[in-house]
């Protein structure tokens, strides 16, 4: 029980203070580096959370793919990487203050939430997440594997040469 | 940990995000704001999976991973083509639309 809280502390810490950095820095190609930190902190995040598998996933998927993709356009849409742009933002104020206002709403929700107790482990929960994504999930999976098609198609048309 | 902590830390994280949306320039850096929301949203999807032993969390946190991949893949296929017609991609610049 106290690793968990300690776990959860570090990766708390790490998580917030990446995601300050990810909106905060001013050269964008840092911010990338500082969200892939913050992806890898929600993986432990996930693992606090007995999911091992979403872990994986998210190391795969977001903080491999993601952040490959994003460096790829910066390097892409070369004049970001200097200081050649103007990369301050804009309305800090008001942003921070519409942020502070959502953080604030759900917040005050949480703290009326009644406490719910976790449930523990029941059986291979791996197995059962495979046996559901054929089962009644089948659909949605297809689905999935139709727009990743297609995004695919998209991509590749926008990016295209125009000869 | 209750629940609550894991529903507030996605709440700061979601919070941060929206900031970045809301002031960054540029388009990929609106987009990386938008990935922080959404990886909030994935944790409040997986915290309350685990605390109520329903499959159904993870099952939609593994739909929201992938379907924000092909997002972002698509997001950033904007992003070069317009950066290639107009030379720029801070999002002030970008009011083609504009009456």
């Amino acid at each position: 029980m106290t690793a968990e809280i300690v776990g959860f502390w570090v990766a708390a810490v790490v998580l917030v203070g990446a995601s300050l950095a990810v909106v905060l820095t001013p050269n964008l190609f840092h911010a990338v580096l500082w969200l892939a930190a913050s992806l890898v902190a929600t993986g432990v995040v996930f693992l606090l959370l007995d999911s091992p598998f979403l872990f994986a996933v998210q190391l795969l998927l977001y903080a491999g793919g993601v952040v490959t993709i994003v460096v790829f356009a910066i390097m892409l849409t070369e004049q970001l990487v200097g200081e050649s742009i103007r990369q301050t933002s804009r309305f800090v104020f008001n942003g921070a203050v519409l942020a502070a206002a959502v953080f604030v709403g759900i917040a005050s929700f949480l703290f009326h939430a009644p406490a719910v107790a976790r449930s523990a482990v029941s059986g291979d929960q791996l197995r059962e997440l495979g046996r559901a994504l054929v089962g009644p999930f089948a659909a949605p999976l297809q689905l999935l594997g139709v727009l990743l098609v297609i995004a695919l198609l998209g991509a590749l048309y926008f990016a295209r040469t125009e000869d | 940990m209750p629940l609550s902590a894991y529903l507030g830390l996605a709440a700061l994280v979601f919070a941060i995000g929206l900031f970045g949306v809301l002031t960054r320039r540029n388009a990929v850096g609106i987009l990386l704001g938008i990935e922080l929301m959404l990886n909030a949203v994935n944790i409040n999807l997986v915290a309350f999976s685990r605390f109520r032993a329903d499959l159904a969390g993870l099952i939609f946190t593994l739909f929201t991973i992938a379907i924000t991949v092909a997002e972002v893949a698509v997001g950033l296929a904007i992003v070069i083509v317009i950066f290639r017609v107009r030379r720029t991609i801070e999002a002030d610049h970008l009011d083609l639309l504009r009456g």
